[in-house]
C-alpha cells in the first residue's frame, strides 16, 4: 500500500482520506518512512521533524473519528520550500546566515495550508534566497533529480521538485520569482504554477525581489495544483500587493480541461521563446516536444497560430538588473541584529565591521554576486543606464503581452531551453546558469499567470510545457495544462511520473 | 562613485567599492573571481540599453499600486521575549548591538 500513497495524487490520498480507507497517519508515514529510506541520495529536505508531523496527523485522524468537518485538504502531507516562514519551525532560505532561525510567526500561506488541517513533513531546500536555477546555490547540500541523480533538480525550488518527483512529498510549495516554480516543475516532470502577482499573499515569504515574488504549487497533477493553488490563494491585508479580488475556479477549469474539448480557444506560440530564429540554446529534443504539444492542443480543437513579442529578447538583462537591484534592498535586513548569525563581535569592532563580517560568512558567492551588481546598477550615474531602462524594458514586455491578448487567450513556449543538466555544469558561469530562466521570465515581469505542465521526455528526461495568461486568467492556465496532461497520459497509458528510474527512460 | 568607468566595464576596485557600501568583507580571492563573473554579467544585462524606450514609461510593480490604510487601532504585536529568541545578543529585553561609532565609547 505504501507504494501505491507515496506515488498516489494528492486529490486521490483526499478521496481516500475521506471515504476512511487511509487515516493521515498511514499516508504521513509512508511518506516519512520513504524520506527516511532516499531522501539521503536526493537531498530533497534541510529539516524534517517526524514527530510532529505524526502528531498534526494524529489530532486530524481524532478529529475525523469524533465526526468534525473537516475540508478536502485535512490530512493531506506537503512540504513546504524553506522560503516559507513557519513558526517554530527552523527556516535559512537555504542560507547560513538564518542557520538555527525559528520564526516567531507563519507566513500567510503556512497559516492556510495549517488551517486547511495539511500535515506538514517538512523543510525543502533551496538555492540561497531562491536565487539560483539549480538548487546548487544552497549553502547547505546539493539536491538531486529523481530521473537521474547525476543531474540537477532545477531552481530555485529545487527542493520541493525533488520531493515530489521522488515521492517524498504527495505536493509542496514552491515560489516564483523568474522562474523558480516552472523550471524545476519542468526538469522534475512536474506540474508547477506562478500564479498572478498578489493573488497569493507574500505575507512571510522571505523576500528576495517583491515585485516579482509569488508563491505557488508544485504537484504531481494538474488537478492537484488547483486544489493547492485554491486553498493558498485569496487577499490578505497583511501584504500590500495582495489584489483583493475573488479568486478564479481552477479545479473546476482543470476538470473541465480534462475532458479534451479545447475549441474556441486561441494559443499563440511565441516565436521569440524557441521559435524560428530564436532557437539557439534551445534543446532540439525540447523544441519536438513542444511542437507535439501545440499539435496536441490543435487536435483538441485549439486554433494556432504563432505571436511575435519582440521585447521579450530583452527580458533576461532587464530581469538580472531589476532582481539583483530589489535583492540588495531587502538583503539589507540581514544585518547580524535582530536574527541569524553574527560574526566578529568581540568588543573591539564596531557595527559597521560586524555587519560586513557578519555577511561576508553569512552569504554564499552567488548572493553577493547579485547584491553587488544591484547595489551597481542602482548607484548613481548608472541608474537610469540600468535598473531605470530595464523597468522601461519591463513596460515593454508587458505592451507585448497586452497586444498579445488581443488575439490570443494564452501564449505557450517550452518551459526551459533545456533539460536537466549534469550537477556543476554551470556553477562557475552565472550567464549559462541565467540562461536557464530565458522563457520563464517574460511572464514574471509582467506579473502575469504561467503554469508548466509535462510535454514528454527529451534524452530520458522531462520536458515543461508553458502556458502564460492575461493576469487573474489563471484558470485557462489550468484548463489548457489539464487538456495536455490527459490527452498525453491517455496516449501514453500512464502518467509521466510513472516512468521515473525505469530502465527506459534511465539517460545512456 | 567617483570614476565611473566605460559602460559594460567594472573594475576590480569598483567590485571592491560596491562590496564596502553593501557591507560585504570581501576577500581577495573573491574580489578576482567576482570581478570577471559581474563584467560578463553586466555585458549581457547592458542589453537593456538596446530598447527603444522613448515615451515608455517605467514598470515598478506589474499591479496597481495604492496605498493601502487599514483602521489606527492597536492590534497585539509578537511577545518580546518570543521576538528577542531569534536574536543573535540580546540583553535588558534588547536587541544588543556593537558600538555604532568609531572611537571608543
Amino acid at each position: 500500500m505504501s507504494a501505491d500513497v507515496t506515488s498516489s495524487s494528492a486529490a486521490d490520498l483526499s478521496s481516500a482520506l475521506q471515504s476512511g480507507e487511509l487515516s493521515s497517519v498511514e499516508v504521513t508515514r509512508a511518506y516519512l518512512d520513504a524520506i527516511a529510506a532516499q531522501d539521503e541520495s536526493i537531498g530533497a529536505y534541510l529539516h524534517v521533524d517526524a514527530d510532529a508531523a505524526l502528531t498534526a496527523a494524529g489530532e486530524i485522524d481524532a478529529a475525523r473519528a469524533k465526526g468534525e468537518e473537516l475540508g478536502p485538504l485535512a490530512g493531506v502531507p506537503m512540504a513546504l520550500k524553506d522560503v516559507v516562514v513557519t513558526e517554530g519551525v527552523p527556516t535559512t532560505s537555504g542560507s547560513k546566515i538564518l542557520e538555527g532561525w525559528r520564526p516567531p510567526y507563519d507566513a500567510t500561506l503556512a497559516a492556510r495550508l495549517k488551517a486547511a488541517g495539511t500535515v506538514l513533513l517538512g523543510k525543502t531546500n533551496m538555492d540561497e534566497f531562491a536565487m539560483g536555477s539549480s538548487t546548487e546555490n544552497s549553502a547547505y547540500k546539493v539536491t538531486r533529480n529523481p530521473w537521474d541523480t547525476d543531474r540537477i533538480p532545477g531552481g530555485s525550488s529545487g527542493g520541493s521538485s525533488a520531493a515530489v518527483a521522488a515521492g517524498l512529498a504527495p505536493w509542496a510549495i514552491g515560489t516564483d520569482t523568474g522562474g523558480s516554480i516552472r523550471q524545476p516543475a519542468a526538469v522534475t516532470g512536474l506540474v508547477g504554477h506562478k500564479p498572478t502577482y498578489g493573488s497569493v499573499s507574500r505575507y512571510g515569504l522571505i523576500a528576495f525581489s517583491s515585485s516579482l515574488d509569488q508563491a505557488g504549487p508544485m504537484t504531481r497533477t494538474v488537478l492537484d495544483a488547483a486544489l493547492l493553488h485554491e486553498a493558498i490563494a485569496g487577499h490578505d491585508p497583511m501584504d500590500s500587493t495582495s489584489i483583493d479580488s475573488p479568486v478564479p475556479l481552477l479545479t473546476e477549469a482543470a476538470r473541465r480541461g480534462a475532458e479534451g474539448d479545447l475549441s474556441g480557444l486561441k494559443v499563440g506560440v511565441v516565436t521569440e521563446l524557441g521559435g524560428d530564429g530564436h532557437a539557439g540554446g534551445y534543446d532540439a529534443g525540447v523544441l519536438e516536444r513542444v511542437a507535439e504539444a501545440v499539435a496536441l492542443l490543435e487536435s483538441m480543437g485549439a486554433e494556432v497560430r504563432q505571436v511575435s513579442c519582440p521585447a521579450f529578447d530583452l527580458a533576461l538583462p532587464a530581469y538580472y538588473l531589476i532582481a539583483p537591484s530589489e535583492a540588495s534592498s531587502n538583503l539589507a535586513r540581514f544585518d547580524g541584529v535582530r536574527f541569524g548569525l553574527r560574526v566578529g563581535d568581540d568588543g573591539s569592532r564596531d557595527l559597521d565591521e560586524v555587519m560586513a563580517m557578519t555577511r561576508e560568512q553569512g552569504f554564499g558567492p552567488e548572493v553577493k554576486r547579485r547584491i553587488i551588481l544591484g547595489t551597481y546598477a542602482l548607484s548613481s550615474g548608472y541608474y537610469e543606464a540600468y535598473y531605470g531602462q530595464a523597468q522601461k524594458v519591463r513596460t515593454l514586455i508587458t505592451r507585448d503581452f497586452t497586444t498579445a491578448w488581443d488575439d490570443v487567450d494564452v501564449l505557450v513556449s517550452p518551459t526551459s531551453p533545456t533539460v536537466a543538466w549534469n550537477i556543476g555544469d554551470r556553477v562557475d558561469d552565472p550567464v549559462a546558469m541565467y540562461a536557464a530562466d530565458l522563457c520563464t521570465l517574460p511572464a514574471s515581469l509582467a506579473g502575469v499567470p504561467a503554469i508548466s505542465v509535462p510535454c514528454g521526455l527529451s534524452e530520458g528526461l522531462p520536458v515543461g510545457f508553458q502556458v502564460m495568461a492575461p493576469a487573474l486568467a489563471d484558470d485557462r492556465c489550468y484548463r489548457v495544462a489539464a487538456a495536455l496532461e490527459a490527452a498525453q497520459d491517455a496516449a501514453r497509458g500512464h502518467a509521466l511520473l510513472a516512468g521515473i528510474g525505469t530502465k527506459e527512460n534511465t539517460p545512456s | 562613485m567617483s570614476t565611473p568607468s566605460p559602460k559594460g566595464q567594472l573594475t576590480r576596485d569598483e567590485v571592491a567599492h560596491l562590496a564596502h557600501l553593501s557591507r560585504l568583507a570581501v576577500s581577495d580571492e573573491e574580489l578576482d573571481l567576482f570581478a570577471g563573473q559581474l563584467a560578463a554579467v553586466l555585458d549581457a544585462v547592458a542589453q537593456v540599453g538596446k530598447a527603444d524606450v522613448a515615451d515608455v514609461t517605467p514598470t515598478t510593480h506589474a499591479v496597481p499600486m495604492t496605498n493601502v490604510m487599514r483602521p489606527d487601532v492597536a492590534r497585539p504585536s509578537l511577545p518580546r521575549d518570543v521576538v528577542l529568541a531569534g536574536a543573535p545578543a540580546a540583553e535588558d529585553d534588547r536587541f544588543r548591538v556593537p558600538r555604532i561609532l568609531g572611537e571608543e565609547a
